[in-house]
């Protein structure tokens, strides 16, 4: 039995350690944001943020993760109080199927944390191993844009609320 | 006093002696530049085959830098010696080698020189180029004139004292430099003397497969018996190569052509670089290398080739789990076996480990590497594919990974300093995948890289 971090939570954990992350977030705690999609670690659906750094969920077997923080998308906002990365993404009806859209905003979200302002080269680049099928790509290149914008507009105006 | 005079006179006359050989051993004169010539000026055929000869030559690789134009230059190549950047070859006439005429390139292929007369540094292989023919060398030039010029200043070389005085170069070169070392051997095939031709001249294959003395010159007592590029191990490619099955002609050319074999896994690194270039070259010069490699390579002892076949049997029939204990063991099983144990044929498969050349190599470099990283796909091709674990290992779990790996799959001794091998390696890679271009040249047919 082990303890593992999500979304600022300890959670004692029933499964066998050698468990896939994936596996142990949408079946023991119903965190079903991230999605099984090949189970190889190839295809991205199942992203999620672990110490700010995206993980391929389906292959990370959960005895790597003691003492370390995972964030998943459920963690970044609701549908009442969505994050910007998820209002971006809405904003620029960026799904059509959605599957592959939670691990495609999870991997943005990381490119964002380290890189505010990134460029069009630099977004495909951090979302290359996240596969898309129906064709979106486009609107999911506008909305890692937008969601940049937002992220620097929300800290502009908490720095101005914050000063003196 | 005629005496003093005398060996005054004597001193004088050997300093000056000295000065002038120092001065003829060091100057090199400029040559005039040219108008740069038209791209309709040059042979479209000749053109067709510089572009083969650039790819045989792995050029772009150094002279392109990821997101930048193509022969651009600036990429940073890590030496012992500080950091060098790769110079712009695209005929730009102010930041290129749009002025050049095709005796100053020729030069710079033979002797290190460029236009202006100024020393090169041997981080560019004309130690393998003296090699080059002149007609090769011109359709090399007709290629690269060809280009679209890009303007791009050379960037800054960060090089310690003293090895940033370039007039040093020219002493290396009369130490290391020899005129035309390889000459065809008229009781070979003419396939095997066309590999020696291209793997000791344009592909300098020993640029990164030769380990290199302490002044950095190949050491040729040494050939082919491993060393350096990009903080990747290349592999000792002679008689001590670590690879569990020994190579031989068919396989070499398949994996050169393909990037993979069944036997021996998947290029990566700065190969990955290589056999994308060797995918588009005229199929005969590949088989042609293989051939010549497998002359250095040698044929395996018995008892090599005995312990290669004993090792392909058990990669095909695996034994089952162990159940091995420890955190190594559960690491692998939970995170690797799933695709290295799996039923699918490499390369969408992961090749079995025990045929790792990476898990039986003396330098556990590369197997860090290939854990951090993964392979990457190649864009706009069916590819091979492994994710990385960088951001879900840590530097002691992927060290445990490794001597786990090293003891189960291998027969040789463990491996020492894991943890620090893998910290250097996250450094290491994060600056060669921000700035190595993208692999290229994908084959005409793109089904090729996956049919066996």
């Amino acid at each position: 039995m082990m303890t593992l971090k999500v979304n600022g939570q300890d959670h004692r954990i029933e499964s066998e350690p050698d468990t896939p992350l994936l596996y142990v977030l949408r079946e023991e705690l119903k965190l079903n944001a991230a999605k099984f999609g090949c189970g190889l670690g190839q295809c991205g659906a199942c992203t999620v943020i672990v110490d700010g750094k995206a993980v391929l969920s389906c292959v990370t077997p959960v005895l790597l993760l003691e003492g370390r923080q995972v964030t998943t998308l459920e963690g970044l906002g609701t549908v009442e109080a969505p994050a910007p990365i998820q209002r971006a993404f809405m904003e620029e009806q960026a799904a059509q199927c959605g599957y592959c859209i939670p691990g495609m905003m999870m991997q943005a979200q990381a490119l964002l944390a380290r890189n505010s302002r990134p460029t069009d080269a630099e977004i495909r680049a951090a979302l290359q191993l996240n596969l898309c099928r129906c064709g979106t790509h486009m609107r999911i290149l506008r909305a890692v844009h937008r969601a940049a914008a937002l992220m620097r507009t929300a800290d502009a105006s908490t720095s101005r609320r914050s000063a003196p | 006093m005629a005496l003093s005079r005398n060996i005054g006179l004597a001193i004088a006359g050997i300093s000056i002696a000295g000065a002038v050989a120092a001065f003829a051993m060091v100057w090199r004169p400029a040559i005039a530049a040219i108008e740069p010539p038209a791209p309709q000026s040059f042979d479209p055929a000749l053109v067709k085959r510089g572009r083969a000869l650039a790819a045989t030559g792995n050029c772009a690789d150094c002279h392109t830098r990821r997101g930048e134009k193509d022969f651009a230059g600036g990429l940073p190549v890590p030496t012992p010696f500080g950091t060098i950047y790769s110079s712009n070859i695209t005929p730009d006439p102010e930041t290129g080698i749009g002025r050049w005429p095709e005796a100053a390139f020729t030069r710079a292929m033979r002797s290190g020189v460029d236009r202006e007369g100024r020393h090169l540094y041997p981080t560019f292989p004309y130690d393998h180029f003296v090699n080059v023919s002149d007609e090769d060398d011109r359709a090399l030039y007709a290629y690269l004139m060809t280009r679209p010029a890009a303007r791009q200043p050379a960037r800054r070389n960060e090089l310690t004292f003293p090895y940033n005085q370039r007039f040093l170069i020219a002493g290396w070169k009369l130490l290391f430099l020899r005129q035309a070392t390889w000459q065809p051997d008229a009781a070979q095939s003419a396939e095997l003397n066309r590999g020696g031709y291209l793997v000791e001249g344009l592909a300098h294959c020993g640029a990164c497969h030769t380990p290199r003395n302490a002044l950095g010159a190949e050491r040729k007592s040494a050939q082919f018996a491993g060393g350096e590029a990009d903080n990747w191990h290349a592999y000792a490619i002679n008689a001590q190569s670590p690879s569990p099955v020994p190579w031989d002609a068919e396989a070499l050319f398949f994996y050169l052509r393909n990037g993979w074999h069944p036997d021996h896994g998947v290029a990566r690194g700065p190969m990955a670089q290589v056999v994308s270039n060797l995918s588009s070259i005229p199929e005969s010069d590949v088989r042609a290398i293989a051939v010549y490699m497998a002359a250095m390579f040698g044929a395996p002892t018995p008892d090599r080739k005995r312990q290669g076949e004993a090792t392909l049997a058990q990669a095909r029939s695996p034994s089952p789990d162990k159940g091995d204990a420890g955190a190594g063991a559960a690491i692998y099983a939970a995170a690797c076996a799933n695709c290295h144990e799996s039923a699918r044929p490499p390369p969408y498969g992961g090749i079995n480990l025990r045929l790792s050349t990476g898990i039986s190599s003396p330098d556990p470099r590369n197997l860090a590497n290939t854990i951090l990283t993964g392979v990457r796909p190649v864009q706009g091709e069916r590819s091979p594919i492994m994710p990385g674990f960088a951001a879900s290992m840590d530097d002691a779990q992927i060290a445990v990974l490794m001597a786990y790996l090293r003891a189960r799959f291998s027969t040789q001794p463990a491996w020492t300093g894991l943890e620090n091998t893998v910290a250097e390696g996250r450094r290491g890679q994060a600056l060669f995948l921000q700035t190595s271009a993208e692999r290229r040249n994908a084959p005409a047919d793109s089904a090729q890289r996956d049919k066996p």
